[in-house]
């Protein structure tokens, strides 16, 4: 946050990336670059990525040309010294032409942003350096075959032998892991610890072997290539960093996971609001005189929009006032915040995509119009699953048994 | 330590071995052990949490709702005090 009133990135720091993003502190430049991009390298082949279930390489190849792979790392760091709010303006305008594309950054962002806040070895902090200056993509192995989806508790642990790290684990699903050049995988400190008592290591493409265990053929975000793997990793003992991943989960990566997709949703769901309004707007050219028949749902779909907006820019303020500060992100009422803007935005996704569809008509049913929602509905309906609704409801119910008034 | 202090801290234990649900017998641990460390999850806290103000007739405010203030015996017992709950 502190690196808007910088100066230019001195050349020392390594940022050698020609990053024609790191001058675009200002959001609205961010939304046009993101725009840009999007038109070039992802509108043009987000069909193909989904038909295909592929890999979104050319938008990713066009980020990482951009700098943006390295959005999040301090600018003394060789990054952009983007907070939160920066790098959602960029997800939420790329998911209006492919949510997978805008799906890998957001999944990227978070784990930068995690090794960001907690880095707490010299090793860590140069591997973040290197993330900004040779532009890796780093993916995640936080859930594990076993334990039903709780990212908070881990089977597999930490071996360390000598200066070494050795790790084992079965991830039901690393998104994008065949393409990434890192993985942050959870794991128990060692061998004698509880299950909760969980670390983050920072595994190395060159040390890893992933092995997969399970294909990625989903009604949506088929882009994210989200296969299962066997990940065997070793590298530096001082690559695993001893903050608890506790601390670093409710501080960081909870907050900056649900404000990211919840920006992503947002695109999604202005994407396809605005495709109605320009199908309405293009019958009104048509017929002038008379109003379309799908003019009369459009009031309530801008109110949806609206209100999605709000819900998502409040939070995301509500953070950015705090995330320096570990003892309000450790908050119980902070956390409730955070989990209704993830089950409120995903579930109000689907919504507007739906009274899109029934402004569109059959021409947002049809694949080959240029007002076609149904790769919008398909995806929108991953919102709701991936980290399940009913498991944060139910965290939830838990939370509010104890939350207090201010 | 006072007898106060002493029974304060015994009382917690018991809360600990009912609801904590740690790996390990609570009585092993050290007064600043993390009991995170010691197994305790985010869900049990909850748990440890509601005891305590049923056990001390007490309510514990916004503010202290955080994870450090149930990490520890210490630390809960020092919760406690705040709110005026000892013995």
């Amino acid at each position: 946050m502190t690196a808007l009133t910088e100066g230019p990135t001195d050349a020392t720091t390594g940022a050698t990336t020609t990053a024609y993003a790191a001058d675009l502190p200002d959001l609205d430049d961010l939304r046009a670059l993101a725009r840009t991009i999007a038109a070039d390298h992802v509108a043009p082949y987000a069909a193909e990525v989904d038909r295909d279930g592929r890999f979104p390489h050319e938008g990713i190849d066009a980020l990482r040309g951009a700098g943006l792979l390295g959005a999040m790392v301090p600018r003394e760091l060789g990054g952009l010294g983007h907070d939160v709010e920066q790098a959602a303006v960029v997800v939420r305008e790329l998911a209006r032409a492919c949510a997978s594309t805008a799906m890998v950054l957001a999944m990227h962002h978070i784990q930068v942003a995690c090794l960001v806040r907690h880095a707490d070895t010299p090793a860590l902090t140069a591997f973040t350096r290197r993330i900004a200056v040779e532009q890796l993509l780093v993916a995640s192995a936080t859930t594990e075959v076993g334990i039903g989806g709780d990212t908070r508790s881990s089977l597999c642990h930490v071996v360390l032998e000598g200066d070494r790290f050795e790790l084992t684990k079965q991830a039901p699903v690393i998104s994008y892991g065949e393409h990434a050049d890192v993985v942050l995988a959870t794991a128990r400190r060692d061998a004698d610890s509880a299950a909760s008592d969980q670390v983050m290591v920072v595994c190395e493409r060159e040390h890893i072997s992933t092995t997969p265990i399970s294909e990625w053929n989903t009604l949506g975000f088929r882009g994210t290539c989200s296969r299962g793997f066997t990940l065997v990793a070793t590298g530096p003992a001082d690559l695993v960093c001893q903050v608890p991943f506790a601390v670093v989960s409710s501080h960081t990566m909870v907050p900056v996971s649900h404000l990211l997709w919840a920006s992503l949703w947002l695109g999604m769901a202005e994407e396809a609001s605005w495709r109605a309004q320009r199908f309405v707007q293009k019958a009104a050219r048509k017929q002038l005189g008379t109003t379309p028949p799908g003019a009369a749902r459009l009031p309530d779909l801008i109110a949806a929009r609206q209100q999605l907006a709000a819900t998502v820019e409040s939070q995301m303020t509500r953070y950015l006032a705090i995330a320096d500060d570990p003892e309000a992100t450790a908050g119980l009422d902070f956390a409730i915040g955070m989990n209704m803007l993830k089950v409120m935005a995903s579930t109000q996704v689907v919504e507007i995509v739906n009274r899109a569809m029934l402004v569109c008509g059959i021409a947002g049913y049809r694949e080959d119009t240029e007002f076609t929602l149904g790769r919008l509905l398909r995806d929108a309906h991953g919102a709701a699953v991936m980290v399940n609704n009913d498991r944060i409801a139910g965290n939830t119910a838990q939370l509010a048994l104890v939350q207090r008034q201010r | 330590m006072s007898t106060e202090t002493t029974t304060t801290q015994a009382r917690i234990r018991d809360v600990l071995r009912l609801h904590a649900h740690l790996t390990k017998d609570v009585d092993a641990l050290d007064s600043s052990d993390d009991l995170y460390a010691a197994g305790m999850t985010s869900h049990a806290s909850v748990t440890v949490m509601l005891a305590c103000e049923d056990e001390w007739d007490v309510e514990f405010p916004q503010r202290m709702l955080t994870r450090t203030t149930f990490s520890s015996v210490d630390a809960i017992a020092a919760a406690l005090a705040e709110l005026g709950a000892t013995s």
